[in-house]
Formats: structure tokens, C-alpha cells, sequence
């Protein structure tokens, strides 16, 4: 069987090229000096996994996300090494002739390909909410997962539900983990998640032919082990307790903590700040703007992105810990103190009555 | 008939000698009470402070580390407040039998229930004279048994929180971080956090309060007995 390396001398890639690409990956991983010989030798040795990349009920930013990674650069990790054989949005066949590559995968590879899928299966109406080549998605997704090796589930639409599961969630669309039972499920959340994240998870997995360590809620550690907050550059703002007050005031020129309009980087998992975006040039808290929490599960339905304390959900609109609380609050003491001056007037009387009455009624107890 | 409670005057002993003094709470208990307040007070300030700061400080961030001292203080407040409630519940164990009447509420005892029913008659100015207990009223039992709830829950979603920050790893991390998921996000736990504390805000209401009425009015010591230990009986 071909392995990656023939692949990719094939491809046109020189050895120089190959063993630079091994060392990003490497370090795209968090990986010491010492793994890029055993990459090397993974890619040399091992036959290459074929991937295949399913479109489901979403906006295509995963896709558009991924082919602008820049380590390791998508065209050479995934389009000319890492055999992307099917995605049915950037590939050259289409029609029949796609599908057909579709069952010859999962014929030829049982058992050994990986799927990625971007977006999730709607399941009200049979599955009629998304329906690509003549085919309930859902249907789809079982029909090709049944063989895999494993599932990567793209986005914050794959992981968690995203927009199109917002309240009251219509088509029923479903994470991919609720639907592929029998499976492992990769999440790679955010909406959409970083190019590097997504060409680093699917290059760790077929160079080293496993799993990635996931952490409880099942995203890799090594990408979603920290939150944005943790490695935050405008950390220490925060920790001084100097904070964005409005959008156009002194602090926000001076780039202090984006907290109090709402940041949600405290509560979010993901490697934004330290990777960055578009090669590293910049990610949203860098632009001035909080983080919205894009790959945080429930982001799209947990109230305001420029509030902290937001709203629960259980208790209707706009209700947050606050204002519940201090109505609540405000409600007991105005009780209390009614109480209070009832079991004062309440006492009074009795103090009078007391001087006989009382004892008459303490004896009968007796 | 067994009964908690009991009516008019100060409790016989067998010699029908009126005692009007009795060893309610003990030492470990008493200062567990204290240390719990002053840990409530702390971590309901900071924590209000930590879900909406206080308005920024001027200066470099180098010199300044006011939201630091904030949670610093928090966490230690939490962690004190976490190893009293351990100690209190290590006490309920080894303690008197008052040291568990808020942790084992008998509510599968009929005679309970009633004097249960008769204590919100009693605060609802629907009956005339209190019963008198030694230690809780069955009213009283349920608040402090829902405080210690509320408490454990404050104490498994603080330190799921606290995980967070000090990262996998950590003890925080391994023995909580199962809440955050459990929840779904970690922005859910912050705002049940945050409403918990409210809980608790209106708990200390109530009880500052009742302690309050039902010293003047049950004829009863209620404050000083948790200075002292010792109920007594005016009249």
C-alpha cells in the first residue's frame, strides 16, 4: 500500500520540504525536537489514511477555515499528502462520479478511513431538513461512519449543535456524537474552529494512526486543554482590575481587559490566543472585541455576548443570577420586615393581655 | 408520645427540677457557625466583585493587582469555608445529638410534620405560644439543612471553577472538572454559582432574623447560645 511520503514525492514534494513539514507539525502539536524523526518515520512507513470530509446542515466556514491554514499549509497536509479523497465542496469530481470515489473509499479502506464531518444532521422529518445527493444527511452520516475509524467532528455544528440548534431548534439538528453511538468522536469545536487546530488534529491522526488525548468533553487537550483567559496577552489587565468600561473610552484604546463588556475568554476553550488567526496576525480580543465563547457548547443560546453575569435559560428571557437574586432579595426583605412589625404590634398586645389571661391558658396546658 | 418540642415552660428533668440553662451547642460547632459567617461574608463580597468588578484602577497593570487580591481572597475564603463544612460533617458524626438534628431532618416522622406545621402556624401569628426547643425548631431544621445543600453545592461548583484556572492537573481539576461538563459550559457553573450565592444571601436574611424574633419573642436565648453554647430558658 502507498505510503504518505510516496504520496508525496509523487506530489512533487521534495525530501527537504517533507522534513520541514514534519517539524511544523511537531511543533504545531506541542511536540519536543525528538518527535519530527518518528513523524518522518510515520509518514515513510505508514500507509497513508484516507479522510473523508462530509458537508452537513452548516455554512461551510470550517472548510473555508481549514484551506487557509498555514502550519503545516492545508494544500501540502491535506490536498497533496493527506489524502483528502472526498469533500464533496472543494473536490474536482462532482455528481455520480464523486459518489462513486465515496463507495470505492469505503469499500477499498473498511475499517481504516476517518470521517470529518462539518456541520450536523438535522433528524425532524426523516432527516428532510438537509439533503445532499438525493439523500437524508443523517442517513448519509450512519451509511459511511458504519466503516470508519473514527469521526472528527468539525465545528461548533458538529460538537454541539450551534445556530441551527438554537432554541427552538426546528429541524432537531444534532451533534454528530448523539447520532454515531458506536463511534470515536473527535470534537474540534468553534465556529469556525482555527485552521492550524483542524490541520494539526487531522495530521496528529494519521501520522500517528490514533486518537488524540480528548479531554472529559471529548475535544483534544493539546488544543482546548486551556481557556482563551489562561493565556490571554490582556491577562494582566485583568488581574490589576483595569477593564474596557465602553467601547470608546481610555481603556479600551489602552487595550485593558475586555471583562466587563462581556468577554467570555474566562469560560471558553480554546487555543485563540495563543494561535491566533490568519497566520497569526490577530483574533478577536487582539481586535478589541471579548470573545463570544464560539467553542463553548449552549454558545448561541446563553443570552448577551456583552454581559459576564448571563442570562439561565431555565428561568426565561433575560433572567440572570442577578437580577433574580436581588429581586429575590429585595422581595424577603420587605417580608422580614413586615413580619418584624407584625410580631411587634403582635407582642404589644399580647404584653397587655398577658398580665391575666395568660396564666389562665398556661394552666389549662397544664 | 415522643415529641421534639415541648410546651410552656423550661424542660423538667426527671426530679421535676426546672432547668433553665441547657449545653446546646459545643465548641467545635459554635466556632464552625462563626467561621462559616465570616467565609460567607467574604465570598459573597469578592464573588460579587469577581462576576462585576469594581470600576478600573488607573496606573500600569505592573503596579496593580486588584482583581489578584480579589480572588485571592476567594479562594481562600472558599477553602476554608470547604474545610469547615468537612469538619462540621466529621462533627455530626462525634458531636452531641444536636450537632445532627440539621443534617438528619426525621421528615419521615409524622409528629415531626406536625410540629413542622405548627411552627409556620407560629410564624404566621396563627398560633399564640412557641414550642420551645432545646435545639432547632423543625422550620429551622429544614433552612439549616437546605444552607448545608446549597453550601456543598457551592463548594463543588467553586472548586470546579477554581479547576478551571489552576488547569488539568490539579487536584480542582481531577476531582471537579466533571461539573463543567455536567453543566454543559463552564459559563452555566458561573451563573449557578452566582445564583447560589444569592440563595444564600436570602438564607442569612432569614435566619439574622428569625434568631432575632425568636430571642425576643420565644422567651428563648438564641444569639448567645451560639457565643456560649448554652440555651436559656426566661421564663
Amino acid at each position: 500500500m502507498e505510503t504518505f511520503y510516496n504520496v508525496m514525492r509523487r506530489q512533487g514534494v521534495t525530501r527537504r520540504s517533507f522534513l520541514k513539514f514534519c517539524s511544523l507539525t511537531a511543533t504545531s502539536l506541542g511536540l519536543s525536537s525528538a518527535f519530527v524523526p518518528k513523524i518522518a518515520h510515520a509518514l515513510e512507513t505508514k500507509p497513508r489514511v484516507p479522510v473523508i470530509w462530509l458537508h452537513g446542515l452548516e455554512c461551510t466556514c470550517c472548510t473555508e477555515s481549514f484551506i487557509r491554514s498555514a502550519h503545516p499549509l492545508a494544500k501540502d497536509a491535506i490536498l497533496s499528502m493527506i489524502s483528502l479523497d472526498y469533500d464533496d465542496t472543494i473536490m474536482a469530481a462532482a455528481g455520480h462520479q464523486a459518489e462513486a470515489i465515496l463507495e470505492e473509499i469505503q469499500q477499498k479502506y473498511k475499517g481504516n478511513y476517518i470521517v470529518a464531518v462539518e456541520g450536523n444532521p438535522p433528524l425532524n422529518e426523516d432527516g428532510m431538513f438537509c439533503f445532499p445527493g438525493g439523500e437524508p444527511f443523517v442517513e448519509k452520516l450512519k451509511r459511511i461512519s458504519k466503516d470508519a475509524k473514527a469521526l472528527i467532528a468539525w465545528g461548533s455544528c458538529a460538537s454541539w449543535g450551534c445556530v441551527q440548534a438554537a432554541k427552538p431548534n426546528p429541524t432537531r439538528a444534532t451533534p454528530v456524537h448523539q447520532v454515531i453511538l458506536d463511534k470515536p468522536v473527535i470534537k474540534v469545536p468553534g465556529c469556525p474552529p482555527i485552521p492550524e487546530v483542524m490541520a494539526a488534529v487531522i495530521t496528529y491522526m494519521v501520522t500517528f494512526d490514533r486518537i488524540p488525548e480528548l479531554d472529559r468533553q471529548g475535544r483534544p487537550k493539546m488544543f482546548y486543554g486551556q481557556r482563551i483567559h489562561d493565556k490571554c496577552y490582556r491577562r494582566p489587565h485583568f488581574d490589576a482590575g483595569q477593564f474596557v468600561e465602553h467601547w470608546d473610552d481610555e481603556g479600551a484604546r489602552k487595550g485593558y481587559c475586555l471583562y466587563k463588556v462581556g468577554c467570555k475568554g474566562p469560560t471558553t476553550y480554546n487555543a485563540c490566543s495563543t494561535v491566533r488567526w490568519n497566520e497569526g496576525v490577530s483574533w478577536p480580543v487582539q481586535s478589541g472585541h471579548g470573545c463570544l465563547g464560539c467553542s463553548e457548547d449552549g454558545f448561541w443560546d446563553k443570552g448577551s455576548f456583552y454581559d459576564r453575569v448571563t442570562g439561565i435559560p431555565q428561568f426565561g428571557i433575560e433572567a440572570n443570577a442577578d437580577a433574580i437574586g436581588l429581586t429575590a432579595a429585595g422581595g424577603v426583605g420587605a417580608a422580614i420586615a413586615a413580619h418584624a412589625a407584625v410580631s411587634a404590634l403582635k407582642s404589644t398586645a399580647l404584653k397587655k393581655q398577658d398580665l391575666k389571661p395568660v396564666e389562665t391558658t398556661q394552666a389549662e396546658d397544664k | 408520645m415522643k415529641t421534639y418540642g415541648f410546651d410552656g415552660d423550661a424542660p423538667q428533668l426527671s426530679g421535676q427540677r426546672k432547668v433553665t440553662s441547657v449545653y446546646v451547642y459545643e465548641a467545635p460547632l459554635r466556632l464552625w457557625h462563626w467561621i462559616t459567617v465570616l467565609s460567607i461574608i467574604v465570598l459573597s463580597v469578592t464573588g460579587y466583585f469577581i462576576g462585576k468588578p469594581l470600576p478600573s484602577v488607573p496606573g500600569e497593570a505592573t503596579f496593580n493587582y486588584v482583581m489578584g487580591y480579589i480572588r485571592f481572597a476567594h479562594f481562600t475564603a472558599g477553602y476554608i469555608l470547604a474545610v469547615g463544612l468537612l469538619g462540621r460533617l466529621y462533627w455530626a458524626f462525634v458531636g452531641n445529638h444536636h450537632a445532627r438534628e440539621i443534617i438528619l431532618v426525621p421528615v419521615w416522622d409524622k409528629q415531626w410534620w406536625k410540629e413542622f406545621f405548627f411552627e409556620i402556624r407560629w410564624y404566621l401569628f396563627l398560633e399564640r405560644y412557641p414550642k420551645k426547643y432545646i435545639g432547632h425548631n423543625p422550620v429551622g431544621q429544614i433552612a439549616m439543612a437546605s444552607f448545608l445543600w446549597i453550601t456543598l453545592f457551592m463548594c463543588v461548583t467553586g472548586f470546579a471553577l477554581y479547576g478551571e484556572g489552576t488547569g488539568a492537573g490539579s487536584w480542582a481539576h481531577s476531582a471537579f472538572g466533571w461539573v463543567i461538563g455536567a453543566f454543559g459550559s463552564s459559563l452555566d457553573v458561573h451563573n449557578w454559582h452566582r445564583l447560589a450565592m444569592w440563595g444564600i444571601v436570602l438564607f442569612v436574611m432569614v435566619h439574622v432574623y428569625a434568631a432575632i424574633r425568636e430571642d425576643i419573642m420565644s422567651k428563648q436565648s438564641m444569639i448567645s447560645t451560639m457565643v456560649s453554647g448554652f440555651r436559656m430558658f426566661k421564663d
